[in-house]
């Protein structure tokens, strides 16, 4: 946080811009989203993509991480038969390790969700 | 005795809080989805509730008892099931505003024989996911109090078709919540006090190279003509009927198989080895602690059973209409998933204790591996380790976990049953819901008599892998892809949905054909969830004329925040 003794910003802007701003009818885009044309369509394909990436992404990680483990056991052998704590490795894994890890990735999903939706919203809005 | 009065207290709380409900709920709307008025926290403990079944109360502990630490891919696929479920259609699905999975079918593709197949699945995964909680309710009451399988079955079924039909979802809602908080109490505390008594015997090897003996002079009973093989040979006391002969007295078992009659009593003398039944792979040695331990003797090809199961439950849970009802009851996309990922905190604070139960059966209950009863060592357990009252404390609060569990998971499954005969097949009204609720009550009673064999989870997996291979496509595709045909839907649900339970009903059956064939059946998400995308995908590419004219409509409400405005209101 800034002291709250600094000056508060203000936009600069030129009075023709603002005067345009204004012309402008308002929530046109979002008129294009509700009326589906051409930029509306534009607009919501992005939205989706991103965040068809972002779970996809996320889903990735889960494979890797969880996904993998049967193959790691497979392929090498000696995974299984490690100790800590006289504890096998495997139990640790998958009894313990897996569930923190769900929701951890959770929380790192909503988060970019919704600062993907609060992004799209603030193009819309403008 | 006490464990009685606690499974008591549990279903009169039960029909309580459900009675209580009824009189909030008035019109149709709030009976079906509790009027969206559940803030996230109420409502991730109804989810996780409702979804908390026997298959992880009891069934997860027996499995691991049996096979060990690859079993916990159960759990945590589980689990995992709601991550994906978050990613792909938590709030997409809340902001369609349709109440069930025919409803988003409908809605999506404009097409009524969608609808109807869709409907047709929800009954069918209903019906077969109550099975194992049938099986859950006839063992528990037979552990408890020594009644005959069927009379659990009979007893548990008709509380919760009355409470269903009676309560309505308002009251299930508060229901389900109090029962994660029972059901996590259950399971967490006398695991602990297990733990404790483990550390005051000194901490015995579980995983030690020698198979498990008994610890004490034990009485086996058996419940059903069991046949084993003994490796060592010992003297036990027989009463009953032991290799077709009718014998009382000492008996030496030789080395090798023998057969006992129902009914049955072995006694073993302390130190024994403990005998193991023909159809479990050797029960001994480091084996069992280890990833393709005996799951490697038993299945022929164990790492395409658990890529399998992987998929399986990590993609059917979003197809489980009984999850998703519950979705609908969130406020707006956001609560969805806020209410998603308490759920997964939940139900990893719940899924880390089972496994206690498993391991410290190895020691203190390998008695259940001779009798086939794994599924029940949960409640068996706590009796066995703690001596006197405590034991007997811990025994009914874990019965009270147990039959909030099945209770639970049960009347979830019941209300979306009766929920979608309603609605597609008898009556739309609160009267219809309650003679469907009645019907799908006694049809799922009288399925769940003839279950008694089968492990819980494997018949729960099996539900997950008919929810993966019918409703996941359907979701996913429907909410991420406008190409999605009404055609294409309907091939890839009857495809995807018809040969997984194909697969699965000639398992039942009893047909096992050795090598690949008979593993793809037994397990078959991994071949069956792949080809209903493909054909989804495929039919709808040639089918385009049957993708639905107001599908970029569609796709605006599914995915816009609901602060623009955007998202449609509720179809009722």
């Amino acid at each position: 946080m800034p002291g709250t003794d600094a000056p508060r910003r203000v936009a600069v802007t030129s009075p023709r811009t603002e005067a345009a701003e204004r012309a402008r009818p308002a929530r046109r885009r979002l008129d294009d989203l509700a009326d589906q044309t051409e930029v509306g369509d534009v607009l919501l394909r992005a939205l989706i993509r991103a965040q068809l990436v972002l779970a996809v992404q996320v889903l990735a990680v889960l494979v890797v991480l969880l996904g993998g483990l049967p193959l790691l056991f497979v392929l090498v052998p000696e995974v299984g038969r490690l100790e800590i704590g006289g504890i096998g490795v495997p139990w640790l894994l998958l009894g313990m390790a897996s569930f923190p890890l769900l929701v951890l990735l959770g929380v790192v999903y909503i988060r970019q969700a919704e600062r993907n939706e609060r992004e799209f919203a603030e193009l819309v809005e403008r | 005795m006490l464990a009685v009065v606690a499974v008591v207290a549990v279903t009169g709380a039960t029909i309580a809080i459900g009675t209580f409900g009824v009189r909030v709920a008035r019109t149709t709307s709030d009976f079906f989805v509790a009027a969206r008025t559940v803030p996230p926290m109420w409502n991730a403990s109804a989810i996780s509730g409702e979804y908390l079944s026997a298959a992880s109360f009891l069934g997860v502990a027996g499995l691991v008892l049996k096979y060990g630490v690859d079993m916990l891919w159960y759990p945590v696929g589980y689990a995992a099931g709601y991550l994906l479920l978050l990613l792909f259609v938590a709030a997409p699905l809340r902001r369609f505003g349709a109440y069930t999975i025919p409803d988003f079918a409908e809605g999506r593709l404009r097409s009524l024989p969608v609808r109807g197949v869709a409907t047709a699945f929800v009954l069918l995964i209903g019906w077969f996911y109550l099975l194992p909680q049938m099986k859950g309710a006839g063992i528990t009451l037979s552990v408890l109090i020594g009644t005959p399988y069927w009379v659990g079955v009979v007893v548990v079924g008709g509380v919760i078709t009355a409470n269903v039909a009676l309560g309505g979802m308002r009251g299930i809602t508060f229901v389900q919540a109090f029962q994660y908080w029972v059901k996590v109490t259950a399971i967490s505390l006398p695991a602990m006090f297990l733990l404790l008594h483990w550390q005051q015997d000194r901490m015995p090897e579980v995983v030690s190279p020698a198979p498990p003996t008994f610890a004490h002079a034990t009485d086996v009973e058996f419940g059903v003509d069991t046949r084993f093989r003994v490796e060592t040979p010992v003297v036990v006391d027989v009463t009953g009927e032991l290799d077709g002969r009718s014998a009382t007295g000492p008996r030496e078992l030789t080395a090798g198989e023998h057969v006992v009659a129902a009914d049955t009593v072995l006694g073993f003398p302390a130190g024994a080895p403990t005998p193991h039944q023909l159809d479990l792979a050797a029960a001994g040695g480091t084996h069992w602690g280890r990833p393709f331990g005996p799951i490697a003797d038993q299945e022929e090809h164990p790492l395409f059973f658990t890529y399998s199961l992987i998929l399986a439950t990590f993609l059917g849970t979003m197809g489980l209409p009984h999850i998703l009802v519950r979705f609908y009851t969130n406020p707006d996309g956001r609560a969805a998933r806020q209410t998603t990922v308490i759920v997964l905190a939940m139900l990893g604070a719940f899924y880390v204790f089972p496994a206690v139960y498993g391991v410290l059966g190895r020691l203190y209950t390998p008695d259940l591996l001779l009798t086939g009863r794994t599924d029940t060592v949960v409640l068996v357990l706590p009796e066995r380790i703690v001596p006197g009252l405590g034991g007997e404390l811990l025994g009914a609060l874990v019965a009270a976990g147990a039959f909030a569990a099945f209770m639970s998971t049960a009347s979830g499954l019941l209300v979306m049953v009766a929920g979608a005969l309603a609605q597609d097949v008898l009556s739309p009204n609160v009267r219809g819901f309650r003679s469907a609720a009645v019907l799908g009550g006694c049809v799922a009673a009288l399925l769940g008599l003839a279950v008694e064999p089968f492990d819980i989870n494997r018949l729960v997996g099996w539900a997950f892998a008919i929810a993966a291979s019918s409703f996941c496509p359907l979701l996913v595709l429907g909410i991420w892809w406008r190409g999605l045909s009404a055609v294409g839907a309907l091939a890839g649900l009857l495809v995807g949905g018809t040969t997984a339970s194909a697969a699965i009903g000639a398992t039942m059956l009893g047909f096992a054909p050795g090598g690949w064939l008979g593993s793809l059946l037994a397990q078959p998400a991994a071949w069956s969830v792949p080809l209903a995308f493909a054909v989804m995908i495929v039919v709808s590419r040639r089918t385009p004329a049957s993708i639905p004219a107001d599908v970029g409509r569609t796709m605006v409400t599914l995915h816009t925040p609901e602060r623009l405005g955007l998202t449609a209101p509720a179809r009722p």
